[in-house]
């Protein structure tokens, strides 16, 4: 049994080791003064998709809509075991909502050959929507299983899954194809091995090599397995109305930026009225509800 | 993220400034493999940038899943139940992780799975793997077990062992002590004796104090000839883990509690010789130990690193009488002591790395007869000789140097905290007793310095502090620190000249000061060439001057006092009279 299985992977701002000017003034995130790199959830998504590799046999591709640049975050993913990576980059498709993105990434998917899995981390951390993977299981029409933590059998036409739940989990069973999101707790994502990152640190874009890659340049490097395959719009028939700013309905309101501060405080009677009170008031605030 | 490559500007600074092309060439000869192994380099820039690559990642694996699971390691301890041993659980979990990441091969040739690293860069990445867990060395920092596989052994030996070892799925170990053979391993007597039926060697016997004697895959020490005493008497053998070796218990000990040292009976176990008989203490063994020796230096210098920054990041903090602790003259002493100790034993310690390297693959290349066809390998032929002596007489040096440094800053640094450094809330307790490890096994400083000593009394280390003198010169180094190496090192002919005047007696009494003496001069040559590229360095290198020097001349009058007391007067010296 060899499973096809796509991870899609994004590359983010390392959003977790703040330094001093991650945010600007106006409170969004300052991308520039961020190391880049691949958002945790989506390593958690590849590791298990690696690990399926490793136990029945399959073909990983990491896939990746995103900016030249984001060819790096698809190398990092050859690093730790994927086989073969995509990146689709094309202007157009710049300032992508989730709605977007996900119809981008499902025509990328599609043109990727159907997979028997498709494998989304839970969430970015730099959006933090979690709305990607099952935006994008709907768009492709496939069963979702989201919150995964553990795929407890798998065979070529069925999975049988450990997803989270708030105070518990749940096992579900579902056919393949299948759209599953992992969450941080499924596995330790491995590290890099340290052969593949030799190999495949060679690994290019057409859109990284220098000046105007020829066409020999780009057969030697797929003749090594070293070319990171680049699509754009029109490679994977896209809409182009459906892409980028004009296929995204979600518009930014206002951005506010909360400091949290310690003034705060307040002193709670401890009695029944005093415990009303405050019940009240959190929950006029919203705060619960 | 924290990581123990790039936080460390010393090892950054080695690569980008250490000329390696010779060894890197050699160690790829000639980068015949970038044709057929796509992890293989093209040429020097691509192996440096693996190197760094490598060690980047293994940085990080360090400082973020190993080290954060050390105090627990060493609490929980490897244990041992029903015949069984088991690590503990962060041991297990860093194991699979280096394993994952291809690190367990790091310097096996290609063919079998591994890196192919030159021994350099292998003492850099003990270093950082100590710096996180000091017991995980013995499990990472062991793998001249399999080096020693490579080098001896018959092709489908190394072809049906080496690849497992590449794939972290065995670790090894050297059974080479016994009940009454510990630094005297002339007298080892685990018996093997030769089954014509079966065409094997079967072992029997005991073996004490055995570092991961649980290991799958042990290097054994045996009298193959029964009636020969002493060292002719012994060969190599290979044995997988059966049950015709029992582990009989384990240790307990003052640190290194990850690491299980085992008490091993060996009842008929089925052996493999290594290479030819006779010749396994003398050959195998020494080759094997000097590669651990090496790895123990790198061991203590991570153990070190770890002290010192611990040191460095709460005197920087802790207030009193009104100021940062740093700011005291005597803990400044402290703190600028420790890291010039670790700066000089991490030079010598890579000076040592490059002479094994280029001794080995020189030696290597020339038997395979590939040498003479490489840029420049005639030219680099001549050299052999020299990079051997100098492998040979670097190797206990660097292990001693570090190791008793090792030593020293872990006490220091607990200095530097004072109450609190005692307490198990900080981990420099036990750093301090990891340490104390490192200056016994693979040989203790004693046995360091006697293999040491002819290399300071026959002038091999004077004739290199030489050429690094006219070296030196010829870059333009400051004069004054010159003069300054060049008395110091009149002090130790003078003591190595009298010493060569007295008995034999006298002489293995001053053997430690010797070598000690004549250990401080080259390392003052050795902080020359880097004295000249930075503003820091140079002040390392004067600091070492004033404060290391005169510790020299110390020396020197020691021995030329002739002082007999130990020798003649050692009743009346303990009262015994």
């Amino acid at each position: 049994m060899t499973l096809e299985i796509i991870v899609c992977v994004k590359q983010v701002p390392d959003t977790e080791n703040l330094s001093g000017e991650a945010m600007k003034e106006d409170g969004t995130v300052n991308r520039s003064a961020l190391p880049a790199i691949v958002n945790p959830e989506d390593l958690n998504a590849l590791e298990m998709a690696v690990q399926i590799k490793e136990a029945h046999g399959a073909r990983v591709t990491a896939l990746s809509m995103g900016p030249p640049r984001a060819a790096e975050a698809l190398r990092e993913c050859l690093y730790r075991g994927a086989d073969r990576a995509i990146l689709v980059t094309d202007r157009r498709t710049a300032a992508s909502d989730t709605l977007a993105t996900s119809y981008v990434l499902s025509r990328a998917v599609r043109k990727a050959g159907l997979a028997d899995l498709v494998l989304c981390g839970r969430q970015a951390i730099d959006g933090d929507t979690a709305q990607i993977g099952p935006q994008l299981a709907e768009k492709l029409g496939l069963p979702q299983f989201t919150y995964v933590e553990e795929i407890r059998k798998i065979d070529g036409h069925s999975l049988e899954v450990k997803r989270s739940l708030d105070g518990g989990y749940e096992v579900l069973r579902g056919p393949l194809p299948a759209l599953l999101t992992v969450t941080s707790s499924a596995n330790q994502p491995r590290p890099p091995s340290a052969k593949r990152l030799m190999r495949y640190k060679k690994a290019l874009a057409p859109c990284e090599c220098p000046g105007e890659a020829s066409e020999d340049a780009l057969l030697g490097l797929r003749a090594r397995g070293l070319l990171i395959d680049q699509w754009d719009a029109d490679d994977i028939e896209a809409d182009i109305s459906a892409c980028g700013g004009s296929g995204s309905p979600t518009r930014v309101k206002k951005i506010e930026s909360v400091k949290l501060q310690s003034e705060g405080q307040k002193q709670v009677e401890p009695s029944r009225e005093g415990l009303g009170a405050l019940v009240e008031e959190l929950s006029k605030e919203h705060i619960f509800d | 993220m924290a990581n123990f490559f790039t936080d460390n500007q010393d090892i950054v600074d080695f690569l980008d400034h250490a000329d390696l092309r010779d060894l890197v060439m050699l160690q790829e000869r000639a980068y015949a493999e970038a044709d057929t192994c796509g992890y293989a380099p093209a040429d020097y820039d691509d192996a440096m940038d693996n190197y760094r690559r490598v060690l980047e990642m293994l940085g990080e694996l360090a400082a973020e899943a190993i080290a954060p699971c050390a105090a627990d390691v060493d609490k929980e301890e490897a244990s041992f139940e029903d015949g069984k041993v088991t690590y503990a659980a962060g041991t297990r979990q860093a194991l699979d992780l280096l394993g994952k990441a291809d690190l367990m091969g790091f310097t096996l040739p290609r063919k079998y799975g591994g890196l192919n690293m030159p021994v350099t860069i292998y003492a850099i990445a003990i270093e950082m793997v100590s710096r996180a867990d000091a017991s995980l060395m013995n499990l990472f920092g062991l793998q001249d077990i399999a080096e020693t596989i490579n080098n001896f052994a018959e092709d489908e030996v190394k072809a049906d062992f080496l690849p497992r070892f590449s794939s972290g799925k065995v670790t090894g170990a050297m059974a080479l002590t016994e009940p009454d053979a510990g630094s005297d391993l002339t007298n080892v007597q685990l018996r093997a004796a030769y089954d014509e039926g079966e065409d094997i060697w079967r072992l029997s016997g005991v073996k004490r104090f055995i570092t991961n004697g649980c290991a799958d895959i042990l290097l054994v020490l045996a009298r193959s000839e029964p009636d020969m005493a002493g060292a002719r008497g012994l060969s190599l053998f290979l044995c997988e883990s059966g049950p015709e070796i029992r582990v009989r218990r384990i240790e307990e000990k003052l640190g290194i509690h990850g690491s299980p040292t085992c008490e091993l009976e060996f009842s008929d176990a089925p052996a493999l010789l290594i290479g030819k008989r006779k010749r396994g203490l003398s050959t195998y063994v020494m080759s094997l130990m000097n590669g651990a020796r090496l790895g123990v230096a790198a061991q203590g210098i991570g153990i070190a690193q770890a002290a010192l920054s611990v040191a460095l990041d709460y005197a920087a903090e802790r207030e009193q009488f009104g100021q940062s602790i740093r700011q005291f003259p005597a803990v400044r002493q402290m703190l600028g002591e420790m890291h010039m100790k670790v700066e000089t034993s991490r030079l010598l310690t890579y000076q040592t790395a490059i002479a094994v390297d280029m001794a080995h693959n020189l030696e290597r290349l020339q038997k395979s007869g590939e040498l003479k066809d490489l840029p420049g390998g005639e030219k680099l032929a001549h050299d052999l000789r020299r990079w051997r002596t100098l492998a040979r007489a670097l190797t206990p040096i660097a292990k001693y140097y570090a190791t008793e440094m090792c030593n020293e800053v872990a006490s220091t640094a607990i200095q530097v905290l004072a109450g609190s450094g005692y307490m198990k809330d900080y981990e420099l307790e036990r750093l301090y007793r990891d340490a104390r490890i490192t200056t016994i096994y693979e040989g203790t400083t004693q046995i360091q310095h006697n293999a040491a000593i002819g290399y300071v009394l026959n002038g091999t280390l004077e004739g290199e502090c030489q050429r690094l003198h006219d070296h030196l010169s010829g870059l333009g180094l400051d004069p004054a620190m010159l003069e300054a190496l060049a008395e110091a090192r009149q002090w130790v002919l003078e003591a190595v000249q009298y010493a060569n005047e007295q008995d034999s007696d006298f002489r293995d009494q001053e053997t430690g000061r010797l070598v000690e003496a004549a250990t401080l001069v080259y390392n003052g040559y050795l902080l020359g060439e880097p004295a000249m590229r930075s503003a820091h360095r140079r002040a390392l290198a004067e600091n070492y001057i004033d404060e290391v020097l005169p510790q020299v001349r110390m020396r020197r009058d020691q021995v030329l006092s002739g002082n007999r007391t130990y020798l003649d007067r050692m009743p009346e010296l303990l009262g015994y009279e």
